[in-house]
């Protein structure tokens, strides 16, 4: 059955809707981790992730390696748990109700989950930008103060001007803002309020950027604006993305991960993921015959 | 499934189509028929109390020409010990006397000295201890008519003959009398802002209520916001949600739903008769007020958490803000607007509470201004339900004008919850 099903690979892709959903659901049953889930000079290293949400499993047996300075993006359908696996990396899953997380997960050889571990200083390593743009309600110089000044780390009122004005102009905002320093965030335009969010989470200077589906609200400009950015922030930050689109994940990161029903199906260079798939899920998805 | 052409589907629409306008017809009629009805009620509720109690702030007064006769008076100099034995009903009799020369006979000039009010001696005492060089001299000063005379002449612009009432002919001709030569007027009831309550109605005021209601409020505000507000806080943003915070919850609801009087037996047993604290005290009045306002700020507290998006709360938390500081900085100033405003209506709701109040005493016959909370005194309903109560006409009027008068605080209060949202409400 699943043979024939895999063989009928192109009959399907005409529009057989049950035939296709035999294929996903037999193919997903059995998936072990192809390609190289695993780098030398990991920044994050994730061995065994189960995640649940109560009695449900989101996501199962995850491994996965992110290198120093390199952009993973994270790909799959909607529900797969590539955001719940990307929240898992700054423990930003410890508020959901009912959301356990086993295995190993370390940051430069450091435990994420653990009794000892303190929330507070590893989100200052570990940044996050998230899908809706969501700067607080406060003026665009106090947004991006906020983090430096919560963690104490400008000492005086100067430097913490230089942060705020070094944070936007990595983030590519300060010729646009300069003058309107006082102004509220929430009056940007939704492209640049999402630059101010990374100008935010990059002033507390994190080693990791997380970014999930950071473009989903934004139109085409304003999303080449954010890319163009990624692959800037990537000389200084290790960064992961989770994204819907096929082509953001092709044009910024150099490692493409799939997953599928809370599985990760395949690791590979981007290019070989979108040139050449190992697993037939992965080309599946990515020729468009689900997702 | 029947095939239907576009033509037949057109005129299945248009056959519902005139129903349906006449439904959305009728719905609005009922949206505005009873808006209309709340109008015309309040309108009615305004005109009746405003027609009856705007009475009440102009009172009779009558001209007087009085002599501060240090031989009359009884004192040769002016201190407070002399000034509290001091025949100031004397001096205002010998006045009246005066002004009216042909009247003698006991029973008659028991009958003048009662136009003038019976409060009047404290005035003339108040005037003589602020002016001490009046001794042994004259002025002309207004005092307060007696309440009947007061209730007569307001009477007598509703109709030519008047209410009587337990006024004599003869009386009435004096008080014609007086009206004619401008010796008699409505002036403004100064009285009944400045005075507490007391028996005589021309005398009865409604500050000692007023205050009373003040410190009352300032406790039920103090202990009720800042534990609504931490009790909200914990429930929303820290406890975890499980069996007991359930049970909480639910508990809350009911408590909000329990009978005011039943808290006032609670603050009787408890801060009274356990604590020993004072009777009729604004500090008991506070406590118990508290009790019954802080589940209405609990609930509003808790909404107005919940209300703020958790996106501001993920941004936060992922800037590495700890839990305390997600509520402190970002948090409460959004929810803020809306607690202040459920504190205000709390609050709003406390001042026009009487049952529990009448349980701790609160009800008791005060006279006396209190200067702090643990005085004794009356509260705004509470000092309506008195007066309600007292058989004399004259205080029908007073009774709707302290209705007004809470009336108008509450409006005020009301106006104030509005106005702070509208100014700290912030767009995310």
């Amino acid at each position: 059955m699943n043979t024939m099903t895999l063989n009928a690979g192109p009959a399907v892709a005409t529009g057989d809707a049950t035939a296709e959903q035999n294929f996903v659901k037999t193919r997903a049953e059995n998936i072990k981790t192809v390609g190289t889930p695993f780098c030398d000079d990991a920044k994050l290293r994730m061995r065994n992730v189960n995640v649940f949400y109560g009695e449900t499993q989101a996501i199962h047996d995850v491994s996965l390696d992110i290198g120093r300075n390199e952009v993973v993006a994270m790909i799959g359908p909607s529900g797969c748990g590539k955001s719940t696996f990307l929240r898992c990396l700054n423990r930003m899953n410890d508020t959901i109700e009912g959301c356990r997380v086993e295995g190993e997960l370390s940051l430069d050889g450091d435990a994420i989950y653990g009794p000892k571990v303190d929330v507070v200083p590893l989100r200052a390593r570990v940044g996050m930008v998230f899908q809706k743009p969501n700067p607080f309600p406060k003026s665009i110089y106090e947004n991006v103060a906020y983090g430096p000044k919560i963690h104490g780390i400008a000492s005086r009122r100067a430097e913490l001007d230089e942060i705020v004005e070094n944070s936007l102009r990595r983030a590519g905002l300060w010729n646009e803002v300069k003058d309107r320093l006082d102004k509220p965030g929430t009056g940007l335009s939704g492209g640049q309020q999402q630059r101010l969010c990374i100008a935010r989470a990059i002033a507390v200077s994190p080693e990791v950027i997380l970014m999930d589906e950071p473009c989903s609200a934004l139109d085409p400009i304003a999303t080449a604006r954010i890319e163009e950015l990624i692959d800037e922030l990537r000389a200084n930050y290790t960064i992961a993305i989770v994204t819907h689109s096929m082509q953001q994940a092709a044009r910024v990161s150099q490692r493409t991960a799939y997953f599928h029903l809370g599985k990760l199906v395949e690791v590979n260079d981007t290019e070989t993921v979108f040139t050449n798939p190992e697993h037939e899920l992965t080309e599946a998805y990515i020729t468009g015959r689900f997702g | 499934m029947t095939d239907l052409t576009q033509q037949q589907v057109r005129e299945r629409i248009a056959t519902r189509l005139a129903s349906r306008h006449r439904k959305e017809k009728l719905f609005r009629g009922l949206g505005i028929a009873s808006i209309a009805f709340g109008i015309l009620a309040v309108v009615v509720l305004f005109t009746d109390i405003i027609s009856k109690g705007a009475s009440a702030f102009v009172q009779t007064q009558i001209q007087l020409q009085v002599n501060y006769d240090p031989a009359e008076l009884g004192i040769d100099k002016v201190d407070s010990e002399s000034l509290a034995w001091a025949n100031f009903d004397g001096v205002i009799r010998n006045a009246l006397r005066e002004r009216f020369p042909d009247v003698s006979g006991r029973s008659e000039k028991r009958e003048l000295y009662s136009l003038v009010s019976s409060g009047a001696g404290f005035d003339l005492r108040e005037r003589l201890e602020n002016n001490p060089q009046l001794l042994g001299q004259s002025e002309t000063i207004w005092v307060n008519a007696d309440d009947d005379v007061d209730t007569y002449v307001k009477s007598l612009s509703k109709s030519k003959e008047g209410f009587l009432g337990r006024t004599s002919e003869q009386k009435a001709g004096w008080i014609n009398a007086l009206r004619d030569s401008g010796e008699m007027e409505k002036r403004f009831n100064k009285t009944f802002f400045t005075n507490g309550d007391s028996r005589e109605p021309e005398q009865a005021g409604i500050r000692a209520a007023l205050v009373g209601s003040l410190f009352t409020l300032l406790v039920t505000l103090a202990l009720s916001f800042p534990i609504g507000v931490a009790a909200a806080i914990y429930l929303e943003e820290f406890a975890p949600k499980n069996r007991w915070t359930d049970l909480i919850e639910v508990n809350i609801n009911n408590l909000a739903a329990v009978p005011s009087i039943v808290f006032g037996l609670l603050g009787l047993a408890i801060f009274i008769n356990f604590f020993e604290l004072p009777r009729s005290a604004p500090l008991v009045g506070g406590l118990v007020l508290t009790l019954m306002t802080l589940p209405t700020i609990i609930i509003s507290s808790r909404a107005s958490l919940k209300s703020v998006p958790p996106s501001i709360r993920e941004a936060a938390m992922g800037m590495g803000a700890s839990r305390m500081q997600v509520v402190l900085h970002h948090v409460l100033p959004l929810a803020m607007p809306g607690m202040l405003t459920g504190a205000i209506i709390g609050m709003a709701q406390a001042l026009g509470e009487t049952a529990p109040l009448l349980m701790i005493g609160m009800v008791a016959f005060i006279v006396d201004v209190p200067h702090g909370v643990t005085d004794p005194s009356t509260v705004l309903p509470v000092q309506i339900f008195l007066w309600a109560d007292s058989p004399e006409r004259a205080f029908v009027e007073r009774t709707s004008a302290a209705i007004m008068v809470l009336l108008a605080v509450l409006i005020t209060m009301n106006t104030c919850a509005v106005w702070l949202r509208k100014k700290l409400e912030r767009r995310w």
